[in-house]
């Protein structure tokens, strides 16, 4: 039952990636990867927020590990930065790596207070 | 068979620059939305059960999630090397790198264990898997980008 929440949330996040990064991509025109930047930012914050409920070991594994593990990504992330280094946008590589560390390091925080101070 | 020319790819996921990507969803949605699908479902499964093998205690060093994702990017950079480098099938990058790969690693789990860390009070260990992933990642990545590149020409020129 846990391995097919997992499936399920997977087969839902990954391809969610893949459209998200599309539609965010086709707006701007800057190097600066943002459709990956904003699911590892969403993903984070919707994993704080069901790190904040009371452990479900199906909520956990459906939306949890599944769909926001695989709709965020590192791979994706690390290639990018070695990328943007190799076009020699070292700046913008640094940038991009530590700002999406921080940016999804305060949405889980922003996703956890979030449900804690609702759920009590 | 010709060597097409290096592609200029930042995004291994999908980089509208590349006119092969651009076009791939428009001309096989079902094809490469269910290969990213079922390739993100192996790579979540097989994150799932390392981390069930391996897991940490609650303000431990979360060692399953870095390993993942240390070698989700060292395989990122060899599978990219292999795709810009050499011509391969319509569905090779959006079912390996996008499905499998991006379906293995995972950002939300590294921020949120992260935030966990230091809400139970340990920063030390919370900033240095934080900056151990970071490093470990970007090492990955560059390594596999550069061995596989080294082992394609070396094999293009036998």
């Amino acid at each position: 039952m846990i391995v097919l929440l997992i499936a399920l949330g997977a087969a839902v996040g990954a391809p969610l990636r893949y459209l998200t990064d599309r539609a965010v991509q086709a707006r701007h025109h800057s190097p600066l990867p943002w459709g990956t930047l904003t699911v590892n930012v969403a993903g984070s914050l919707l994993l704080g927020a069901v790190a904040a409920v009371p452990a479900d070991p199906a909520l956990t594994a459906l939306v949890g590990t599944g769909f926001c593990g695989a709709l965020t990504t590192w791979s994706t992330l690390s290639y990018e930065t070695l990328r943007l280094t190799r076009d020699g946008n070292r700046h913008l590589a640094l940038g991009y790596a530590l700002g999406s560390l921080l940016a999804g390091l305060g949405a889980a925080w922003v996703g956890y207070a979030l449900t804690h101070a609702v759920t009590g | 068979m010709t060597t097409p020319p290096p592609e200029h790819r930042v995004d291994p996921d999908v980089d509208l620059r590349v006119p092969a990507d651009r076009g791939e969803l428009t001309a096989h949605p079902a094809a490469v939305l269910g290969a990213i699908s079922a390739g993100g479902v192996l790579g979540a499964l097989a994150r799932a059960g390392l981390q069930a093998a391996f897991p940490h205690p609650a303000t431990g060093f979360p060692w399953a999630t870095f390993g993942i994702n240390v070698a989700g990017c060292l395989l990122i950079g060899a599978l990219m090397a292999v795709v810009t480098g050499r011509r391969t099938g319509p569905l090779v990058r959006p079912f390996l790198g996008v499905g499998v790969l991006g379906g293995f690693t995972t950002f939300s789990t590294y921020a949120v264990d992260a935030q966990r860390l230091l809400a139970a009070g340990a920063a030390g260990t919370a900033l240095a898997y934080l900056a151990v992933t970071l490093v470990g990642a970007l090492l990955a990545v560059g390594a596999g980008d550069a061995v596989t590149t080294r082992l394609l020409a070396r094999g293009a020129r036998t």
